[in-house]
């Protein structure tokens, strides 16, 4: 979707500020928000939790601090999962009928839970289409749902600099159509071909791209 | 179990937990730190969002959903078991074993695995490394994809609009403000984090370094260096 998360290389959205000696959480509801979201039995994944945030209205999305944008990306995806009701979510209150689970992840297993990778390649029997060196355009693709292909890119034309594999599609992954795996390449570009002259002449933006974005040139 | 607390007057809402505007408090003693959220440029959370996250967590217990000791666990594990000196270790590793570097840049993942660091948000690492002709800078552009298991949890800055928009489209000026500034020869090279892999900054090693140990060497490494808004 075309929504204000898609950023890169918007103006006027402030200097960078960094901080000294940032703590890893500003405050305790930070760090509860940041536990919640990765010990909750959401029905989600990945990819649908990126496009929960992603739904946020645009004014909100700007507006909100980061935590802020899980917590609501979060709450939403317990009551789409049919986990939590908007009722219960307006009186604090577990609704008596509603049976009682149990917790998908116990203390004791978070750290092996934290340290197991899960790894998004998947092998898929199709040969990959393009090849180390090749020359591709980002095809001018506006879906309105989840995508991981920037608008910045869309139209312009590069370099595959790497081959990846094939992984897990977002596009798919994200809407319950399953993970419809494809190939991923890293595709250069030179900063010219996304921004004109202002750019300076060596630079580049390197972009990690799924084979339905792509055609070949 | 009393889930709301007798001064929060609203009820906790879909709509204000999705975003819907708030009535913002300007009394900034109901925070937990009090502290100045500077740096989300003048975003600031509503002053009962403590409240409204102690009621969610409460609710997701009541209804067995969660663990609370599970929470305890991940926040120690991402305060105190994940961060920079990860990713320092690896650069230090890099800089004085040449076969290990040469696996790193076959395999980040195998050889940031050698030394212990898997897991969430580092399952499909890549290294580039900074050369004298060459200086990689890494963003995401659409959310805030960052390698926790080698970095931790990102700054607010590298999660923040200006951040996120400018990199890409003015990596020079953003190198800039960081006190970074690179000759007009050298090639920066953005390396935005769309898919799931995770790319880790080998910064040069410094100068004047030989007999440094191994150790020593990782306490040189930053962990801006080693996002790419610094060199050391």
């Amino acid at each position: 979707m075309n929504g204000v998360h898609d950023m890169g290389g918007m103006h006027g959205l402030g200097p960078v500020a960094p901080e000294a000696d940032e703590p890893v959480f500003h405050a305790a509801w930070e760090a509860r928000v940041h536990a919640l979201v990765l010990a909750s039995p959401t029905r989600g994944n990945i990819d649908s939790g990126r496009h929960r945030r992603e739904l946020i209205p645009g004014p909100d999305y700007l507006r909100m601090t980061y935590y802020e944008k899980w917590l609501a990306g979060l709450t939403g995806m317990l009551v789409e999962g049919g986990l939590v009701t908007a009722e219960e979510l307006a009186s604090g209150r577990a609704d008596p009928k509603a049976p009682r689970s149990e917790p998908r992840l116990a203390g004791p297993a978070v750290v092996a839970a934290m340290s197991q990778p899960s790894s998004y390649v998947r092998e898929i029997a199709q040969p990959a289409r393009f090849k180390l060196g090749q020359a591709v355009r980002a095809r001018n693709l506006n879906p309105t749902g989840h995508t991981r292909l920037p608008r910045y890119v869309r139209g312009r034309v590069g370099v595959i600099e790497a081959m990846r594999g094939a992984h897990v599609f977002p596009d798919s992954h994200a809407h319950e159509g399953g993970e419809s795996p494809h190939h991923l390449y890293a595709v250069h570009f030179d900063a010219r071909e996304l921004w004109g002259p202002q750019a300076a002449e060596r630079d580049s933006v390197v972009l990690d791209l799924w084979e339905p974005y792509l055609d070949a040139v | 179990m009393p889930v709301l607390s007798a001064r929060v007057t609203y009820p906790l809402s879909l709509g204000r937990i999705l975003g819907e505007p708030a009535p913002m408090a300007h009394d900034h003693h109901d925070h937990d730190h009090g502290h100045d959220h500077g740096p989300d440029h003048g975003q600031e959370p509503p002053a009962d969002i403590a409240l409204r996250v102690k009621a969610l967590e409460s609710l997701l217990v009541e209804k067995g959903l969660v663990d609370p000791a599970a929470l305890d666990a991940i926040v120690d594990y991402y305060e105190t078991k994940v961060g920079p000196r990860n990713g320092a270790q690896v650069v230090a590793r890099a800089w004085t074993d040449p076969a290990y570097r040469e696996r790193l840049c076959q395999d980040a993942t195998a050889a940031i695995a050698e030394l212990g660091f898997t897991g969430r948000q580092g399952e499909h690492m890549v290294a580039v490394e900074n050369a004298s002709g060459i200086h990689n800078l890494v963003v995401c552009t659409l959310c805030s994809c960052y390698p926790w298991t080698v970095l931790g949890l990102p700054p607010v800055w590298y999660k923040s609009a200006p951040y996120r928009s400018r990199a890409v489209i003015d990596p020079r000026g953003v190198l800039a403000e960081f006190g970074t500034e690179l000759d007009a020869d050298v090639e920066v090279r953005v390396w935005d984090s769309t898919a799931e892999i995770r790319y880790l900054v080998i910064p040069e090693r410094p100068a004047g370094t030989e007999a440094l140990s191994v150790e020593a060497l990782a306490g040189l490494v930053t962990r801006d260096g080693m996002i790419g808004t610094a060199r050391l």
